[in-house]
């Protein structure tokens, strides 16, 4: 299935939890937040999540900035 | 230094440092040491799916530092909020320095959109810390609105070229009943201890840090300017007059007397 994933088209496997997804691209959880398809998702609902066809993610960290 | 007090917390540094820019977090880190600030700010952007870079959470140490996100990028009220609720969600304390500019030429703070992005975060319970241009009327504004502090600025981001609003910052200070941050074009650690010595609470600083080669050192002579800057603030500065006024006896002159 295809998600948006940080504004471009993102193949994932069908119904992947977001925990798995956020494993695969090897992203530490305590370290991002993550917004699907407009509403942010804490931290102890990432293993909970499944994603669907069409999802919008938006996963985003801190960077240095005035 | 008497301490700077902003929504009830007291912070010993009226200086603040931003993140950005930095050739490393080397240097980042050792400008953060020499400025002895306390507040730094952060900002929230895209992953890079591809190439995942560390947090910035990984390098600073968030019992030293009070970690400020901006809203930076954010074009207007919407898209500030959405950047302010995502900080939070990050597990930042609720403090989030307001940016909204959507002029990427000279980057200037839009005061509809910034007061109305306020107004927001202000009833969703955030400590909100606004970029703002250096306007007296909107400052009363936000102040109303019910901001931690307002932050005029000086020139606009990145361009060093010091207060250049000298005149409006000079009235919100007069005016403002919460502390004055003169953020933003300060490039001189002469700046920052004008704008101190004016009687602004704080000023925030990055460019001019980070664009330098040698960081630290310039850290250090911003916390320096600062502190002498605060410090004739509270001496209080001598009258401006016109015609000179002389230091010595006017009397007793080697001369004879008419």
């Amino acid at each position: 299935m295809e998600i948006q994933l940080n504004g471009k088209a993102f193949e994932a496997d069908p119904d992947i939890r977001l925990s798995r997804l956020l494993e695969s691209l090897k992203l530490d959880p305590q370290q991002i937040v993550v917004e699907r398809n407009g509403s942010i998702l804490t931290i102890d609902q990432f293993s909970a999540t499944t994603l669907s066809h069409g999802d919008i993610v938006e996963i985003v960290q801190f960077v240095g900035g005035g | 230094m008497d301490e700077l007090v902003i929504a009830g917390r007291s912070f010993r540094s009226r200086l603040m440092i931003g993140t950005g820019k930095f050739s490393s977090n080397q240097a980042m880190l050792s400008a953060m040491v020499a400025s002895e600030c306390e507040i730094v700010t952060v900002a929230l952007r895209r992953v890079d799916i591809n190439n995942p870079q560390d947090s910035m959470l990984d390098h600073i140490d968030r019992d030293k530092y009070l970690l400020l996100p901006n809203t930076s990028g954010a074009r207007d009220a919407e898209e500030a909020v959405r950047l302010a609720r995502l900080a939070r969600a990050a597990g930042c304390e609720p403090w989030i320095k307001l940016e909204v500019t959507p002029d990427p030429y000279y980057l200037l703070p839009d005061p509809v959109e910034t007061l109305k992005a306020a107004q927001i975060l202000v009833k969703e319970g955030f400590i909100v810390l606004p970029y703002m241009p250096a306007d007296p009327v909107l400052a009363r504004h936000l102040e109303e609105a019910g901001t931690a502090t307002v932050m005029p600025l000086g020139a606009p981001i990145g361009t060093n070229r010091g207060l250049r609003t000298r005149d409006h910052l000079a009235i919100i200070i007069e005016q403002a009943h919460i502390p004055v941050v003169v953020d933003a074009g300060l490039g001189a650690p002469s700046h920052a201890a004008e704008a101190m010595e004016m009687g602004a609470d704080a000023v925030l600083v990055n460019t001019a840090l980070a664009d330098t080669p040698n960081p630290a050192a310039m850290a250090a002579a911003f916390a320096k300017g600062v502190e002498a800057g605060r410090e004739a603030f509270l001496a209080g500065l001598g009258k401006q007059r016109q015609l000179a006024q002389a230091s010595s006896p006017l009397t007793g002159f080697l001369r004879h007397e008419a």
